[in-house]
Formats: C-alpha cells, sequence, structure tokens
C-alpha cells in the first residue's frame, strides 16, 4: 500500500500519531466512564451482590505493570541495543497478561459464576473482555513498532501502555470496592 | 500552534491503477465520494421505507402485505438508517472527509489508510444492517430507539435475529466512526496550512470538527449500551431486563433496568443530533457568506455558538425521558439545561440573518436551499421549545408533533442543507455544474412538499394523535378529518419521495455530461477554491502548499478590486479578519 | 425574488392553518389547565419569534437581492446588537421556562389525600386495581401472576385481600377527586394515556411509576397505550369512565375482590361470559368480531373454515382446534399472521364459554 499513500513527513506523521493516540485514549475513557457508570447504577438494583474476585488477577495485574514498565524503558533506551529486547520483553510481559486474565476467567466458571451468574459477574467479564481487545489492539501497534522500529513509535505504545495500566486498575478497583451499599450511597437509592 | 509547516512536498507515488485510485484508495476526496455514495443509496432504501410507512398511515389496511409486523419493522430500519447510515456517514465521513484538508490547507488527512479502512468498515456495518432484512424474522421492529425489554422479547419484530444484526451493526460502525473522527480531528489539530490559525478557518470545519468530537465522546455510549443489549439477548444477562414475562411465560431474567438504557441510549442519542446539525450550521454559514457575497455576521460569537451548543448537548439528554418514569426531580434540570441550548442556537440563527441584511443575496441554487433551511430549522428549533419545557412535553411526548419536529429539525432543515451544499461544491468535486433546471424543480418540491408534510403533523399531535401506531381503528377522539389529513401527507410524501430520484439522476447525469465548470464558479473566498487543478489532483496542492493571510469571509471588502479576496492571496490585498483588542 | 414571495405566503400560511385548524387540544377534562396555559403561552412566543424573523428574513431577500452594481456592506461583527439579542432571547426563554416548571412542581407534588388507583399493563391488555376497605394495596409480583391471578398479587400478604381487582379494560373514577394513578406492567414498557386529562406517565417493568390528576368533567374516555409495546400496541385500547360519587360508588360494588377471585371458581356466569372473557383476557384486542384482520385473525366467520397453516397444510377449524389452538398458541401459526399469540391461562369452564363465543360469531 505504500506506493499509494502520500509521504506524509515524518516529523508532522510523528506529531500526528502522538494526537491520534491521545484522541483515542480519550475516546476509550469515555467508553469505560460509561461502563463504570452503568456498573455502580446496576449495583444498586435487588438483586446485586459482591463478586469474589479470582487471586489470579493480582498475577495478571502485575504482568501488566511489568509490560508497562518495559515499555517505557523501552521508550528511553531507544538508540541503544537494549532497547529491541525490552520492547520484545514488553509484549511478552502484555501477552502474558492476557493469559492471567483467561486464567481468572476459568476459575470464575469452574466456581460456576458465569456471565448471567449476577451483575457484578456479568460487568466483569464485560470489563475484562473489552479491556482485554483494547490491549489486544496494543500488541497489533507493539507488533509494527518491533518491525518497524522508529522511535516515536516505541514512545506512543509507552503512553498507550501506561492508559491500558490506569485504566485496568481503575476497573478492578471498581470491581472490588463498589460493593450494593456504596453503589446504593451514591444513586440515592434506599437499601431494599 | 500545531500548523503543517514542512512539507516533504509530492512524492512521485501517487497510485495509478483504477483499483488503488478509485477502489481501494487512502485519497480523502475518493474517500468522500464513496461516503457519500453510499450514504445516498442507503439513504434512498430509507426513503422508500417512509413511503411504506406512509402508504399505511394514509391508507390503511389498503395495502395487505404491509402487516402490523412489517410496519414495525419499516419504522425501525427508516429510523436508523436516516440518523446515523445517512446523516451521520453523510456529515462526517462525506464532507468532512472532502472539506476538512482541503480547506486546512493539508494534502489529505493525516492517517491516510486508516481513512480508507474506515469507509470499509462502514460499508460492512451497512451490509450486516441490510442482512437483517434477510434473516428469520426479519428486521428488528423495536423502534429506531431499539428499548428493551421489549427490543428483544417476543411480540416485537425481528426479536430473534433482526435486533441482533442491528446492533453488530451498530458497533461496526461505531469502529468505523472513531476511525474517521481520529482524522478529522487530529488533522484539523495537527495539519493545517502556513496561516490557517484556528480562528480563520471556515465555519464548516468548526462544525464538523466539533460534531466530530462530540461522535467520539457520544458514541461510546451507544456502543455501551449495544453490547449490553447484546449480552442481555444472546447470553441471558441481565443489565436492562427485570424479572419480565414474555408473553405470558416466565423468562430468566431479573434485577435489571430498562431506564439504565434510556439514560445510555440518549446521552449518545442527543448530541447525535448535534453532530447532524453543526456540520449543517458550519455549512450554512459558507454557504450564506459565498452567495450574498458579505462576511459572515459574528465569526467569533458563531464559533463560541457551536462550541458551546456542542458542550451543552451532552447535558440535556433526559428530555428524552421527561415521561420514561425516571425521577421525576431530574425533569427540572433537565428542562432548564435544554432551554439554555436555546440560546446559542438562536444566536446563530439571528447571525445567519444579519449576514443577508445588506448583503449582495444571489438567488443560487445554494442560496435558496439555506433560506428554506432558515425558515424550517426556525419551525422546527422553535417546535423544540414546546417538548424541552418539561410539563409541556408531558401530553405532547409520544404524539405526532415529537415525530413532526424530529422530521422538521433533522430531517427536513439538514437535507436541505446537503443539497445546497452538494450544489455549491459539485463543480470543486468533478468540474461540472449541477444542471440548474433540474436543481430548482428539486428545489421546490422538496422545501414546499417537506413543509406541507411536517407542518400540519405537530396538530395531530397536540390533538393526542400517537406516534408509531400501525392503524387507528376504534379511537373515537381522533376526527375523521385527521384521517383525511394523513391521506393528504401521504400522497405529497410519495410525489417528494420520486423527485428525489431526480435529485440523484443530477448527480450522475451532471456528473458525466453537465457544463464544465470554472475553477471558482461561485467566487469564494475559502482555501478550497485554491487548488492549482479542478477537480484537486492527488495531494492537492501541487508542488507547493498553500499560505494563508486571512480569514475565509473577505467578502466586499471596502476598497478591494473584487468583491471577495481569496484566503492565500497575498497579505497586502487586505481582508484581514477583524481584529479584537 | 419568488422565493421571498413565498416564504411570505408560508409564513401567512402557516398563521392562517393555525387560526382554522380542526385539529387542536382535545377538551381538557382534568384540572390541569395550567398545562394548556403553558402551551399557549409557548404558541405566543414562538410564533412572535418566528413571524418576526421570517418577515425580516423576507424583507431582507426582497430588499437585498443581487442587482446589477449591487454590492454587500462590510459589517463583520456588532457586540452590542449581539448582546441584545442574547437578552431578547433569554428573556423569551424565562417567559417560558418560568411557567413551565411552576407546573411541573405541581405535577410531581401529588395532594396527600388522592384517592390511588393502579394501572397493571401487559402486553396487550389493560388491568386496574382499586384497594380495598382498608385503603392500602397489597404486594405483587410477577411470580404470582397465573391465570386466575393476572394482577399477580400477593396472596400471602392480608392487605391485598380486599383490594378490587379490575381485569376488564375500563376503570370508573369518580368526578372532582383528586387521583394518583400508580402504574405496573408485567413485560414491556407501556404507556397509560388519555388526552383529554393530559397527565400520563410510561410504565416500567421492575418499578412503579406514577402520574396524578382530578378529572373534572364526567364522561367515557379513551385511553390508549403511547409507548411502543409490540405489534398488539396500536390494540390496547382501554377507556375510564369519570362519574359522580353515586355512580362511582354503585359501579365499586360491582368489583370483585382479589379474594372472591381466588376463591374456588363458581364457574364462569352462564351466557355474555364469552364476550366478557374476551375482553378481559385481552382477546379483542387481536381478534377483532368484525371480519377485519387485527394481529390475528377475526373471529367473525372462523369457526368452520379451513385455516391454512405457514407450512401451507389445512385445518378445519373445530371445537378441538380451537382449544388447541388456544391452550398452546406456539404449536402453530396461521399464514399471513405473526406468531405473537400468547398463553392466556383459562379454567375449564372459561375456555368452554369462550369456544362457545367464538362459534357464535359466526
Amino acid at each position: 500500500m505504500a506506493s499509494a499513500v502520500l509521504a506524509v513527513d515524518g516529523v508532522v506523521r510523528e506529531r500526528a500519531a502522538g494526537t491520534g493516540v491521545w484522541v483515542f485514549i480519550g475516546v476509550a475513557s469515555a467508553l469505560f466512564t460509561l461502563f463504570v457508570t452503568a456498573y455502580v447504577m446496576r449495583m444498586a438494583a435487588v438483586d446485586a451482590t459482591k463478586i469474589a474476585l479470582p487471586a489470579q488477577l493480582w498475577l495478571s495485574t502485575a504482568c501488566l505493570v511489568a509490560g508497562s514498565v518495559l515499555m517505557e524503558w523501552a521508550a528511553r533506551a531507544q538508540g541503544s541495543p537494549s532497547a529491541h529486547r525490552l520492547l520484545w520483553a514488553g509484549g511478552i510481559a502484555t501477552m502474558a497478561f492476557i493469559g492471567a486474565q483467561l486464567w481468572a476467567w476459568q476459575a470464575l466458571l469452574d466456581a460456576k459464576v458465569g456471565l448471567a451468574a449476577h451483575p457484578a459477574a456479568s460487568f466483569f467479564y464485560v470489563f475484562t473482555a473489552l479491556h482485554g481487545l483494547h490491549v489486544l489492539g496494543g500488541l497489533v501497534a507493539w507488533s509494527v513498532a518491533m518491525q518497524a522500529g522508529a522511535a516515536w513509535r516505541v514512545a506512543l505504545c509507552a503512553r498507550y501502555w501506561h492508559f491500558l495500566l490506569v485504566l485496568w486498575l481503575g476497573l478492578y478497583a471498581a470491581l472490588a470496592m463498589v460493593t450494593p451499599d456504596l453503589a446504593r450511597f451514591i444513586c440515592g437509592t434506599a437499601a431494599p | 500552534m500545531a500548523i503543517a509547516d514542512t512539507d516533504s512536498g509530492l512524492h512521485d507515488d501517487a497510485p495509478r491503477s483504477f483499483i488503488t485510485r478509485y477502489v481501494w484508495s487512502q485519497d480523502h476526496k475518493v474517500i468522500a465520494v464513496q461516503y457519500g455514495g453510499t450514504a445516498i443509496v442507503v439513504g434512498l432504501v430509507g426513503l422508500v421505507l417512509s413511503n411504506l410507512m406512509r402508504l399505511q398511515i394514509g391508507f390503511p389496511g389498503v395495502f395487505a402485505f404491509i402487516d402490523a409486523e412489517r410496519y414495525y419493522q419499516y419504522v425501525t430500519m427508516h429510523g436508523m438508517i436516516m440518523v446515523i447510515y445517512l446523516l451521520t456517514a453523510l456529515f462526517l465521513g462525506g464532507f468532512g472527509n472532502y472539506l476538512i484538508p482541503l480547506m486546512c490547507g493539508a494534502r489529505d488527512m493525516v492517517f491516510p489508510y486508516m481513512n480508507m479502512l474506515s469507509f470499509w468498515v462502514y460499508l460492512l456495518s451497512v451490509v450486516v444492517l441490510m442482512a437483517s432484512f434477510f434473516v428469520p424474522g426479519g428486521p428488528t421492529g423495536a423502534g429506531w430507539t431499539l428499548y428493551p425489554p421489549q427490543a428483544i422479547l417476543a411480540g416485537t419484530p425481528g426479536h430473534e435475529w433482526g435486533i441482533i444484526l442491528m446492533l453488530v451493526s451498530l458497533l461496526i460502525f461505531i469502529v468505523a466512526t472513531t476511525m474517521g473522527g481520529l482524522n478529522y480531528v487530529t488533522t484539523v489539530l495537527q495539519a493545517r496550512c502556513r496561516g490557517m490559525t484556528l480562528m480563520r478557518m471556515p465555519l464548516s470545519v468548526w462544525g464538523i470538527f466539533t460534531a466530530t468530537v462530540l461522535a467520539l465522546l457520544a458514541f461510546p455510549a451507544l456502543f455501551v449500551s449495544g453490547v449490553m443489549m447484546l449480552l442481555d439477548k444472546t447470553l441471558g444477562t441481565s443489565f436492562f431486563m427485570p424479572a419480565v414475562l414474555s408473553m405470558g411465560q416466565a423468562t430468566g431474567y431479573k434485577g435489571g433496568s430498562p431506564l439504565l438504557f434510556q439514560h445510555l441510549f440518549w446521552f449518545f442519542g442527543h448530541p447525535e443530533v448535534y453532530i447532524v446539525a453543526l456540520p449543517a450550521f458550519g455549512i450554512v454559514s459558507d454557504l450564506i457568506s459565498v452567495h450574498a457575497r458579505k462576511a459572515i455576521f459574528g465569526y467569533r460569537q458563531m464559533v463560541w455558538a457551536i462550541v458551546v451548543i456542542g458542550g451543552l448537548s451532552f447535558i440535556v439528554w433526559a428530555h428524552h425521558m421527561f415521561v420514561s418514569g425516571m425521577n421525576p426531580w431530574f425533569g427540572f434540570f433537565f428542562a432548564i439545561s435544554t432551554l439554555i441550548i436555546a440560546v446559542p442556537t438562536a444566536i446563530k440563527v439571528y447571525n445567519w440573518v444579519l449576514t443577508l441584511w445588506r448583503g449582495d443575496i444571489h438567488l443560487t441554487v445554494p442560496m435558496l436551499f439555506t433560506l428554506a433551511f432558515l425558515l424550517t430549522f426556525l419551525s422546527g428549533g422553535l417546535t423544540g421549545l414546546f417538548l424541552g419545557n418539561v410539563s409541556v412535553d408531558i401530553p405532547l411526548s409520544g404524539t405526532y408533533f415529537v415525530v413532526a419536529h424530529f422530521h422538521m429539525v433533522m430531517g427536513v432543515a439538514p437535507l436541505l442543507v446537503v443539497f445546497g451544499a452538494i450544489t455549491h461544491w459539485f463543480p470543486k468535486i468533478t468540474g461540472r455544474m449541477l444542471d440548474e433546471r433540474l436543481g430548482r424543480f428539486h428545489f421546490w418540491v422538496t422545501f414546499l412538499g417537506t413543509y406541507l408534510i411536517y407542518f400540519p403533523m405537530h396538530y395531530l399531535g397536540i390533538m393526542g394523535m400517537p406516534r408509531r401506531y400501525y392503524n387507528y381503528e376504534g379511537y373515537q377522539f381522533i376526527p375523521a378529518s385527521a384521517h383525511q389529513l394523513n391521506e393528504f401527507i401521504t400522497i405529497v410524501a410519495l410525489f417528494v419521495g420520486a423527485v428525489q430520484l431526480l435529485f440523484v439522476f443530477n448527480l450522475v447525469w451532471s456528473a458525466l455530461r453537465g457544463r464544465k465548470a470554472d475553477p471558482n464558479p461561485w467566487r469564494a473566498a475559502s482555501l478550497e477554491w485554491a487548488t492549482p487543478h479542478t477537480p484537486p489532483e492527488h495531494g492537492n496542492w501541487g508542488a507547493k502548499l498553500p499560505e494563508v493571510h486571512r480569514w475565509a469571509y473577505a467578502y466586499s471588502v471596502p476598497g478591494a478590486t473584487r468583491d471577495y479576496i481569496a484566503q492565500d492571496a497575498p497579505a497586502g490585498d487586505g481582508g484581514q479578519e477583524p481584529q479584537h483588542g | 425574488m419568488v422565493i421571498a414571495v413565498v416564504l411570505l405566503l408560508l409564513v401567512v400560511g402557516s398563521i392562517w392553518f393555525h387560526l382554522v385548524t380542526p385539529w387542536w387540544l382535545t377538551p381538557l377534562a382534568s384540572d390541569w389547565h395550567q398545562m394548556d396555559q403553558t402551551l399557549h403561552i409557548t404558541v405566543v412566543v414562538t410564533t412572535v419569534f418566528f413571524v418576526v424573523i421570517n418577515l425580516f428574513i423576507v424583507f431582507t431577500v426582497w430588499r437585498f437581492r443581487h442587482r446589477d452594481g449591487s454590492k454587500a456592506d462590510y459589517q463583520p461583527a456588532n457586540a452590542r446588537l449581539e448582546r441584545w439579542l442574547v437578552g431578547i432571547t433569554t428573556v423569551g426563554i424565562v417567559a417560558l421556562l418560568a411557567p413551565g416548571l411552576a407546573v411541573y412542581a405541581n405535577y410531581v407534588s401529588p395532594p396527600g389525600d388522592a384517592m390511588q388507583i393502579e394501572v397493571v399493563a401487559r402486553q396487550w391488555q389493560w388491568h386496574f386495581r382499586l384497594p380495598g376497605a382498608d385503603g392500602k394495596f397489597g404486594g405483587s409480583d410477577v411470580r404470582f401472576v397465573s391465570g386466575a391471578n393476572p394482577l399477580g398479587l400477593d396472596p400471602a400478604d392480608a392487605s391485598g385481600q380486599d383490594d378490587l381487582v379490575v381485569t376488564a379494560n375500563e376503570i370508573h373514577l369518580p368526578l372532582g377527586k383528586p387521583v394518583k394513578v400508580l402504574a405496573r406492567s408485567h413485560d414491556v414498557l407501556h404507556d397509560f394515556f388519555v388526552p383529554e386529562f393530559r397527565a400520563r406517565m410510561n410504565i416500567v417493568p421492575g418499578q412503579v411509576s406514577w402520574f396524578w390528576f382530578t378529572p373534572t368533567k364526567a364522561g367515557r374516555y379513551e385511553a390508549m397505550c403511547a409507548q411502543l409495546c409490540g405489534v398488539g400496541h396500536p390494540r390496547m385500547q382501554g377507556y375510564v369512565v369519570v362519574e359522580d360519587e353515586a355512580a362511582f360508588a354503585k359501579w365499586r360494588m360491582t368489583q370483585t375482590t382479589f379474594a372472591q377471585t381466588q376463591a374456588p371458581a363458581a364457574g364462569g356466569s352462564g351466557g355474555g361470559a364469552g364476550r366478557a372473557l374476551a375482553q378481559a383476557k385481552g382477546c379483542l384486542g387481536c381478534h377483532s368480531l368484525d371480519g377485519a384482520a387485527g394481529v390475528g385473525p377475526s373471529w367473525k366467520g372462523l369457526f368452520g373454515k379451513t385455516e391454512t397453516m405457514v407450512d401451507g397444510s389445512t385445518a378445519k377449524v373445530d371445537d378441538e382446534y380451537l382449544r388447541a389452538f388456544i391452550r398452546d398458541p406456539k404449536a402453530r401459526a396461521v399464514k399471513g399472521f405473526a406468531p405473537v399469540m400468547p398463553v392466556i391461562e383459562l379454567s375449564a369452564d372459561e375456555l368452554d364459554a369462550l369456544v362457545a363465543f367464538i362459534k357464535s360469531q359466526s
């Protein structure tokens, strides 16, 4: 496709891509903010119960933290020989995150807590699935960065990875801390 | 200030084959035409559906193949097609793609590959939507608002497969819109040519840019509600589903909230109408300036108004829910916020009219459509004040007053802008003029016809005639005269519908055989008219990017030799924008 | 030029239309005259803006149309004028909001002594409930719904035993007394709307919504469902009869209590029971008696007919056919009709009466 593309100047391309990533982060933030709002509203209902989050989430969180850190190091190390290895490691850590998330799903399913079991469970699966999709999208960009190697690509990967981590921590906190009581307090509805 | 002040010029690797130039094209102009063409075709489908609906409303029972199920399927598909797949796609994907790079002095969008993808993903969403006509049970008949619980329960057409395809299609459309939106926003922020500050951009760009920001933030709400409804339907979750019976049988749902869906849907749905309206507002400002040879009155206020309307549009959504059964105290807040949004909107109307005042008004086809817009938008906007005022809305909600209001303000007014805008920019896109006589005939029929259709309809609503009724058998409070009015409206609608084909014919015929146009037939000052070639070639500007020395509204500047000064004319030619100390 | 004339004609024509139109508010039958007044204020204010702005456009287009040698002015801004326009517009907006919100404040504050009635909506029929002598409604839940208990009242709740259950689609109200309507649904969203009362509210399954009004004119008013609820939506017609206290009391006494409906059935009372059942169970919402095709086939001439199914097979409509179809409507589908018939629970006696009624329509 390269021949059909306008050769936009590298500087313009890099700045544009940076803005593009920020805008996309804004859109994804809007998406997940709305999901969390829906989650709080749903948790205020009569049939809501707290979910026992599987322990695998500690592991997956650690993997994502590692991925974010490694991406940042890779971005800062651009130009030095370790950069590519760090980038590679960041991707592997992220794949481990996905694996651990799927393991967490398996653990819940083994405990007979499926998607429709109760509202918190439904949101758990939805949050982790959609966050995971955004991570997979990031891995696509990561694979391009692995091949094309431009420093700005790695920097943008790092930026996006930090967003994915902050987002995951927010979702994890919401799942862990928004009890039906808290939700009812926020929504101003009385307990049944 | 993020202006693309570096440009490596055009490399000699422009696309050469038919496929890369016109099919898998990454050129924003081609993509714009692809979006526009697809939107028009799908809009014609929506038009046929509306005619079928009107056949039943005007002549109930006469057309036996239109049974209750089919009627509601037509209602739903017509609404969704027109709002999303026609208007949103056309204004953002069509006009946005074409105008933004040209009006900003850029060679193309900043992410051309993603731009190309956005069109093909949009096309995929259209295909998935059309596929719902062919699945068992047919398309969904839940109304374009797709309210649960009914949308996924027996008793509503398409509750088995149609609703799934509809939701999947919407999710795909949102992906497409996000890809496009990233382009439009980033290009405006990053790729303006030298001298093109934000406050020198034409209002068309401001309208489309603001609408894009709205789209990027509002469509996620539709995405959220779509995903959750899809899961309720396919995997038995209870996001929106309380413990309900379906056709007398117990279902497995419990605890969900139908009102949660409505809040999410309208958090998207209200900004959506401004996603359609704001580009229309921006374009109207430019059409008036060009065809009245006069600078838009109050450019800064117009920009301010667009941005404020965009911002306010996020806090008015529950005026669609005044009688929904939500917490009644919300009604106070949303009535106030809704009526506040009338103020910047009114400013825009005043400024358009004040632009015409003491202008040099050329009654070209684009100007005719603009004047018609003013009348119909004023009418539609004013009826919004009835509906936004919560207690007045109570007996009007769910009646034909609402149908008349939103058709006037979203269907008629923006569509008149579309026709005017296409006529205006057709010579730029194709190098030829649209046929004038066909244009005028189409204008008069469309303008007068739609006014005749929708103005009287308000009164049916005031009388209490409910919307979304397949027929009115047995309701004595509705007089026979109302049914006769419906007959009249149907006949006018069929005629107006048929005449739209003339517009499509005009497009195709003129593109092939129309009178060859001047490069700037309307003598417009904005930058898109200043490309070295018409139609613009790949890369738009030839060897060197333009440089801009003034705003886009240097019309009838005192002391100037001509009645306009192009944006990229030398600085010494004058016509700079008013300075604000 | 023509456009200026046409615009003028449209403005004049719109006003003329407004003055002569036969389609206006139904005669008000409740005390919500304030709502009508606010509507009138809105008409006046919006008409003023509509006429003034459009006439200004008409004049402008005529006066400043292009002629040879004409030139436009150059006046890109006028901050003072803009401020004035914002001010005038704001005054107009406040003139609308103030009465509107005042009326709304009344709308959300029902009087404490308002009589309560309950509307229960289901696809596609209306039921009603009045509190009994104890003045309180008993509890209800969807899980209690059955053929003998179509409103889903909790049989274990003592305060529900004396509630008056109205399964017909007609409710009576006493003239001049404020009434608060509590609304429930078993299945989907509905809306109980009598245009003459002005007040209404969506009915949301899983919660109880409400609205209130005071009926001020005796009469029999049509109620309709005003929230799309499926293919039977246009057929959900109900009636509200407003009458003086004495007549209302008389009507009240003829209604059955929940306890009575739960007593071992004395069976359907003879003759005419079939028609009452067809009405009460909502059959007439989809099946007409005059031959007109509705959501379902008309009962006129149905018995003895040979019906064609969607799979092409035919069947004679006899006793057995009717009973089987009513008991299990999903078993087969008649060609030309949507397969949306719900399971309506009927006792053996009720089924007899209903089948006899359908037979009598031939």
